[in-house]
């Protein structure tokens, strides 16, 4: 859980960075980027709080099946004051188990989006920058994932990880250290994930350096003797700087719903983690008796995907991250 | 005009060569083993080998991916590991509903977002832009597979307008289009309505008012014409996007489509089936995108020169 915290400040000192007062005091005048933040953050902080509160006792511990939590037919509880969520068809406490949902929600979503960044932004300036034969072979690859329905790809990635181990080494050896088990949990769905999203990033960054390239600065430092590699990450990088944020947080919001669709059909973090599609799907056949089981999560995933949404165009607006052809910047 | 079509037909041909190297790359990357399922659970280490043999699993991937080419040339996608019915047999029973659903929910969503969007630039600022701008960045944050639920239940169960579920008729597509449909509309809305802004703001539509074109005619045909070229170019690379769309609605309402038939496959670990569906849904967005730029052509009679 750790990598929430970093990389949930990262994203704030990055919003923060350029940290000029006028610049914050623009971002926080913007409705759309308050109402997005407030949102993520608050969700954030719930995640990052919820093993504290399940600590103090405030919330139930979210893997208890409680005896008291089913009626005496075996059903859910509606919410109520016991439980303010009601309970799922195990007698577990659905507040408990949405709030913790939060942490893999947001953990998968926020990896899954780095990754699809780092590879993203990766092609995108290669292909931008080097033209030529780069440019076709990275971009007709990147045509190639945007032509397969990214799902139907992420199921079919998903659904085939049963559990083999992969050997990188030689069988003599007995370093089972390095052994790669490629199982379906976390790690399968950050890489499954991140490696279908990341199409988009790369096709506007490219087009953005494009443009940037044929900018004085990089002509001058390329005169004065910088190698392709520091005219990329020294003087490229910090211009698409405010767009990778802004492609980020748009990103996530597709990761955070892309999690919680593959959990719903049954390819995601496996149960009994508490994850919203899952939750989702768990709680579905009791539709008629508990609609809460299904509401519940439905709405704390509108609540993540619209934050992040709403903060990605916001900072659309405030970062005017888009250079234009022929403009002096 | 021939050059056009001959340049969209090698690029269709390279995005669906890539697309059977990406796809076998997982399939045999990933560590599933097709054969146990094929042999069955009760199969000894003896069957399992010779299966594998047989079925040429044993081979290098170069091997393989030269004969699954092979064999695709010849228009053969294999047979299903678990049924034993042709895999192309399998895809194109299942593509009609598929295809229908599609389309239903393009028309439905075009049919819908390109009179707000020309609404709300005409009213720009106004309340029913605003609403129109909320409710749109709500919907396409719905998670489909749950809007799909809601509406089921609500519409299709409780009042009866709509069919619950299965596929008995054009009836059955209404609602999980209208799903599809209703995600993304108000983002189509939106593009509608950007691109709408800039063109009134152009001189040929100053002109077309100046000359006292009834401001109707200046709307949808000075207008539209012009604002949903850009919005024609989203729609085609949203075409992906959407058969991600299907494979929810298809799950939620049980239609027997290629979304069904990709899960299904991939619980029954049924490698060729997996591939044929994937390659053959990326053969729907091609072609969808190659409809799309014949659309375009015709709209923009300008890009035919390009």
């Amino acid at each position: 859980m750790t990598v929430i915290s970093p990389s949930a400040a990262s994203v704030e000192s990055e919003e923060t960075g350029p940290a000029s007062l006028p610049f914050l005091r623009r971002m926080l005048k913007h409705r759309m980027v308050c109402a997005g933040g407030g949102l993520v953050l608050f969700l954030a902080a719930l995640a990052l709080a919820a093993p504290v509160l399940t600590g103090l006792g405030y919330l139930q511990d979210p893997m208890q099946q409680l005896a008291e939590g089913l009626d005496a037919d075996g059903l859910p509880l509606p919410p109520g004051d016991r439980f303010l969520l009601g309970t799922d068809q195990l007698g577990r406490d659905v507040l408990a188990r949405l709030v913790h949902g939060t942490r893999i929600s947001l953990l998968v979503g926020i990896v899954a989006m780095l990754i699809a960044v780092c590879v993203g932004v990766t092609v995108g300036m290669l292909a931008g920058f080097h033209g030529g034969w780069v440019n076709t072979l990275l971009m007709r690859g990147t045509d190639v994932m945007l032509a397969i329905p990214g799902l139907l790809l992420a199921i079919a990635f998903a659904g085939l990880m049963d559990g083999r181990v992969i050997r990188i080494h030689f069988e003599s050896l007995d370093w089972h250290v390095l052994d790669i088990t490629l199982k379906r949990g976390l790690v399968s769905v950050f890489l499954v994930i991140g490696l279908v999203s990341w199409t988009w990033i790369a096709r506007t960054i490219r087009s953005q350096v494009l443009i940037l390239k044929t900018r004085e600065f990089v002509t001058s430092s390329r005169a004065i003797g910088c190698s392709d590699i520091r005219i990329m990450v020294r003087h490229l990088l910090p211009n698409i700087l405010p767009l990778t944020i802004v492609l980020g947080s748009l990103a996530t919001a597709n990761t955070v719903l892309l999690d919680a669709g593959l959990s719903y059909l049954g390819v995601g973090v496996p149960p009994p983690a508490p994850s919203w599609g899952t939750m989702i799907a768990e709680g579905q056949p009791y539709f008629i008796v508990s609609p809460h089981l299904t509401m519940a999560p439905g709405l704390f995933i509108v609540t993540a995907v619209v934050g992040f949404n709403l903060l990605g165009q916001g900072l659309q607006e405030v970062l005017d991250p888009y250079v234009k052809e022929g403009q002096g910047r | 005009m021939l050059s056009r079509i001959l340049r969209r037909l090698g690029w269709a041909a390279v995005i669906l060569w890539g697309t059977t190297v990406i796809t076998f790359l997982i399939v045999h990357a990933v560590p599933a083993d097709p054969v146990r399922v094929y042999a069955g659970a009760n199969a000894d280490a003896e069957t399992i080998e010779r299966i594998r043999a047989e079925m040429g699993f044993d081979d290098p991937l170069i091997v393989q991916y030269g004969r699954y080419i092979g064999n695709l040339l010849r228009g053969d996608l294999g047979t299903s590991l678990v049924t034993g019915e042709r895999v192309l047999d399998a895809l194109l029973a299942r593509f009609p509903v598929t295809l229908s659903l599609a389309l239903t929910a393009v028309c439905l969503w075009m049919l819908m977002s390109v009179p707000l969007g020309v609404l709300t630039a005409k009213y720009r600022g106004r309340a029913i832009d605003r609403t129109v701008l909320i409710v749109s960045l709500v919907a396409i944050s719905l998670p489909v597979f749950w809007l799909a639920r809601m509406l089921q239940y609500y519409l299709a169960y409780q009042t009866g307008l709509f069919p619950v579920g299965g596929w008995a008729g054009w009836t059955h597509i209404i609602l999980p289009a209208a799903t599809l449909a209703l995600v993304i509309t108000g983002y189509y809305a939106r593009l509608v309505h950007t691109n709408m802004v800039e063109v009134l703001n152009a001189d040929y539509v100053r002109v077309a008012r100046a000359k006292g074109i009834p401001e109707y005619v200046v709307l949808f045909k000075h207008g539209l014409r012009n604002a949903v070229i850009p919005v024609i170019t989203v729609l085609g690379l949203d075409m992906a996007a959407l058969m991600g769309g299907v494979v929810f609605t298809e799950n939620v309402f049980a239609l027997p489509g290629l979304g069904v038939l990709a899960l299904q496959s991939v619980f029954n670990l049924d490698v060729p089936m997996i591939m044929g569906v994937v390659l053959f849904s990326a053969a729907m967005v091609v072609c969808a995108n190659i409809v799309v730029d014949f659309l375009y052509m015709w709209i923009d009679p300008r890009v035919e020169g390009m």
